[in-house]
């Protein structure tokens, strides 16, 4: 078999059993938060026989090794489970309510993606290559900036000038569906530009890092001597060194997107899978609750074994052994 | 080749030349005037000890100095244009074009990340000198005329894919690939065995003198600049000390301090026998990772009191066979006995008193010594867990080892980065020692050490030896070093001991085909050396041929 599929077959099992651990540690934290749903739900005046039918009614009666079974069966065969938003005769299944919230997250973190990944890259290159130079400088003081302050202030800021002095993108991105693309993408751009910001400034100094450590290697000094031009040895001598670490951090940032962006989704009210949660935490809707965490452990999961392929695809020791 | 050469214009005219590197914020002079032609077609080597100057003054010749480092002063001129007035853009025209490099260590130096042809052809098709199709096929070609197996298709390999020796020839293919007209060699085969030197020491000849290529061939190995040279330099603290065609420089050098390159080469001991054995190791086999086999049916006696020498190249399980005494890797068969007794297999279930009794000093001192700890600490902390010693007391240890391995007390508050070499080593000597062991051994340990340098290692050794009666297991691969040595040769190949026995026995015919080969391509000062050595192993192949 060859090495690449062997390590992504094992990287995939691997996940498999984290993922397992993962869902008994969602399942049991919850397990153990305090309070009662149902007693929350109907109120202090409820009587105990009102409170036990109501747990009937949402399974809340039967053990909890039972109830985790039920539940990690259902997920197994695509089926989260219903809301606890549900009442008799109207059925919300979980998979409903997440599924469009799901897809709002997953645009935008796609288009911030397309537009941060590039432009970190290109600024890191360009970073390294003029290495203490005042662009250098420059991007470098710009980027730790706008990672230094909180992102609902720069949410806040960006608002203030680009929507309410300059009106040029509207402050609220309360996309729908059956919106068109455009309208969607013009909707989004602030959110878009403010994660941007917070995600630009990691990745650009791990890629001008990870090219700059490499700069002092015999090799780069070879490229020199063979006459090979300041720009080519980083992009030709450095960078495809560089990849596996470059790779993680990328990674590590895109799962940021689909699972840290809550806040800037609250400020630019973005019906996304952050804000989905929180909504279902305050009003303990359990099965959402444990949806929403399990899709953020695959995120986890699926870019950082990404990541692992790029920094063995990106290897010839490991793709091409002796 | 030996032919005295002055034919041919000047191709490269180096005048005064001074340059500075930098160190702790300050700048020195490291080259201090130097000036040296060179004509068309001609061999120039540079020679010297570590901190010479000789690989900056090979780079300079290229108009490129290592960060660090800047020219100061005289003037390069290559072919008619002075390097030092040159612009970036014009000098990086003529690198890898007209001035080639190949440096020391082919398997750092060519980038991991490329085939190797994809590097070999790049400097021709980036400098537009051939187009790509027509530069892969000249590649080949070199390939071919460098001897390197399976020339078509080598190159489609990634650099670890292939030997060390291979990557040097590869390299030199590089470096030729514009025929250039002067290749800067730089310590070109100190990274190989000698079994491995030998072939690639030829193939560079071979085609320098193919395309009339003029060369610097800089190295700290007298014997083999004899074989590559017409002319030879030797330099010193970056100052020109004598300059001579090779074969005066051999029969008459006249300066002393030329006089003391070799001589380590010098330097034999007597060998002595004993009948007490401190270490048997007895049919020992060790493996990697349950699979791969590196040691069989090893035996192996250390008499105490005495110097038992392994030879081999790399790869033939020399240091596996510290990591099996020591206890980092547990044999997978066989048994190891100190004084008798069977030692713990396992590092973890041996108990201080056996770790004292066994000390370790390793090739490179820099790697070996934690860079934060002063060299009171670094020879206190063995006296303290193994002796139990304290405050002044354990001061004053440290005191008397230092008079011991003849360094002087002031130097007891230095951490190693402000230590030479050849001090560092000596530390770690100290530090062995300071456990009061029945055996060192030394994985090594002059290997990376200039000349003069590594006869003062080597005297220290043996007056230690003297002294304490301790015994050493010393690793190596330079003969030089075992002549100057041992009371005995274990000489390993593939795992294998191969032969075995006392010094004379093992040095003096007739030696099994392996200590056959390994003894022979050790390089001789007679210039003629290679030459003749080659004319013998090919009359040996027709023979067993015809």
């Amino acid at each position: 078999m060859h090495p690449l599929l062997r390590t992504v077959l094992q990287r995939l099992g691997l996940g498999l059993i984290t993922l397992f651990v993962v869902s008994l540690i969602i399942f049991s934290a919850i397990e153990f938060l305090p309070g009662d749903f149902a007693r929350a739900i109907l109120g202090q005046s409820a009587t105990p026989e009102t409170v036990e039918a109501f747990q009937k009614e949402i399974g809340l009666d039967k053990p909890p090794h039972e109830r985790y079974l039920n539940w990690i069966g259902g997920v197994l065969q695509g089926d989260f489970g219903s809301s606890f938003s549900s009442r008799v005769g109207f059925r919300r299944s979980v998979m409903e309510i997440i599924a469009p919230r799901l897809l709002n997250t997953l645009f935008l973190a796609g288009i911030t993606a397309l537009v941060a990944i590039p432009l970190a890259l290109g600024l890191g290159l360009l970073a390294a290559l003029y290495r203490n130079s005042i662009f250098d400088r420059a991007v470098n003081a710009v980027t730790l900036t706008t990672i230094s302050f909180p992102e609902f202030f720069v949410a806040y800021i960006l608002m203030l000038f680009l929507a309410v002095k300059f009106p040029i993108f509207h402050s609220l991105s309360n996309v729908s569906a059956d919106m068109p693309f455009f309208e969607k993408l013009q909707r989004t751009a602030l959110p878009v530009l403010t994660l941007t910001l917070v995600i630009v400034a990691h990745m650009m100094r791990m890629t001008r890092a990870a090219i700059i450590s490499l700069l002092a290697s015999p090799y780069i000094e070879m490229a020199r001597l063979k006459g090979v031009s300041p720009g080519q040895i980083i992009l030709r001598h450095a960078l495809p060194n560089a990849w596996a670490p470059i790779a993680n951090v990328i990674a590590f940032n895109l799962a940021y997107l689909v699972v840290g962006a809550v806040v800037v989704e609250v400020v630019f009210v973005y019906p996304g899978i952050g804000q989905a949660m929180v909504d279902a935490v305050r009003s303990r809707d359990i099965p959402v609750v444990q949806a929403c965490a399990l899709i953020f452990a695959v995120t986890y999961i699926l870019l950082n074994l990404l990541a692992d392929v790029i920094s063995i695809a990106t290897n010839p020791r490991l793709l091409h052994p002796r | 080749m030996k032919s005295e050469r002055t034919k041919g214009e000047v191709l490269l005219e180096i005048r005064d030349l001074k340059i500075e590197g930098q160190s702790d914020d300050v700048w020195h002079e490291i080259v201090k005037g130097v000036g040296l032609t060179l004509r068309r077609g001609e061999v120039l080597g540079l020679i010297g000890e570590s901190g010479a100057g000789k690989s900056t003054i090979g780079l300079a010749a290229m108009g490129f100095a290592r960060p660090g480092c800047r020219i100061t002063g005289g003037s390069i001129v290559f072919d008619g244009m002075d390097l030092r007035k040159a612009s970036e853009e014009e000098r990086r025209a003529l690198r890898g074009s007209r001035i080639a490099y190949v440096a020391q260590s082919a398997a750092a130096s060519f980038n991991p990340a490329h085939r190797i042809i994809d590097q070999t052809v790049e400097t021709a098709v980036g400098h537009d000198v051939r187009p790509r199709n027509e530069a892969e096929a000249d590649a080949k070609d070199l390939y071919t005329r460098l001897k390197l197996p399976n020339p078509a298709t080598i190159g489609n390999r990634y650099p670890h894919q292939v030997s060390g020796g291979q990557l040097q020839r590869a390299m030199t293919a590089m470096a030729m690939s514009c025929r250039p007209d002067l290749i800067i060699f730089d310590e070109p085969t100190t990274a190989l065995d000698v079994t491995t030197q030998v072939d690639v020491l030829a193939a560079m000849r071979d085609i320098v003198e193919q395309f009339n290529t003029a060369a610097i061939y800089i190295t700290h190995d007298l014997a083999v600049v004899a074989q590559m040279a017409h002319r030879i330099m030797v330099l010193r603290h970056g100052k020109l000390v004598e300059e001579a065609p090779t074969r005066e420089m051999l029969t008459q050098p006249k300066e002393a301090y030329t006089k003391t390159l070799w001589a380590v080469r010098s330097l034999a001991m007597p060998e002595r026998t004993a009948k007490d054995v401190v270490l048997r190791i007895h049919d020992v086999d060790a493996t990697y990772g349950g699979v791969i086999k590196v040691l069989e049916n090893v035996t192996v006696q250390v008499p105490r009191g005495r110097t038992v020498a392994v030879v081999g190249e790399s790869g033939s399980g020399k240091s596996t066979l510290a990591r099996v005494i020591t206890g980092l890797l547990p044999p997978k068969k066989g048994e190891v006995y100190f004084n008798g007794k069977p030692l713990p297999r396992a590092l973890k279930d041996r108990d201080k008193e056996t770790l004292r009794r066994v000390q370790m000093i390793y090739q490179s001192a820099d790697t070996a010594l934690n860079p934060r700890q002063r060299v009171r600490d670094v020879i206190g902390r063995p006296l303290e867990f193994y002796l139990g010693l304290k405050g002044q007391e354990r001061d004053r240890k440290v005191v008397e080892l230092l008079e011991q391995i003849e360094l002087s007390e002031d130097l007891i508050d230095r951490f190693p980065g402000e230590l030479s070499g050849g001090q560092k080593q000596r530390i770690c000597i100290a530090r062995a020692l300071a456990a009061d062991p029945e055996l060192i051994i030394c994985d090594e340990v002059t290997s990376a050490l200039d000349q003069i340098v590594q006869e003062g290692i080597l005297k220290l050794l043996l007056k230690l030896q003297k002294e304490t009666n301790v015994s050493y297991l010393f690793i190596t691969h330079d003969i030089a070093t075992v002549r100057a040595i041992a009371d005995e040769i274990v000489v390993m190949y593939q795992g294998r001991v191969v032969q075995q026995g006392l010094k004379t026995e093992v040095l003096s015919p007739p030696h099994p085909a392996y200590t056959e080969l390994l003894l022979s391509s050790v390089p001789q000062m007679d210039p003629d050396w290679l030459t003749h050595l080659l004319e013998k192993r090919a009359a040996a192949k027709a023979k067993v041929k015809a």
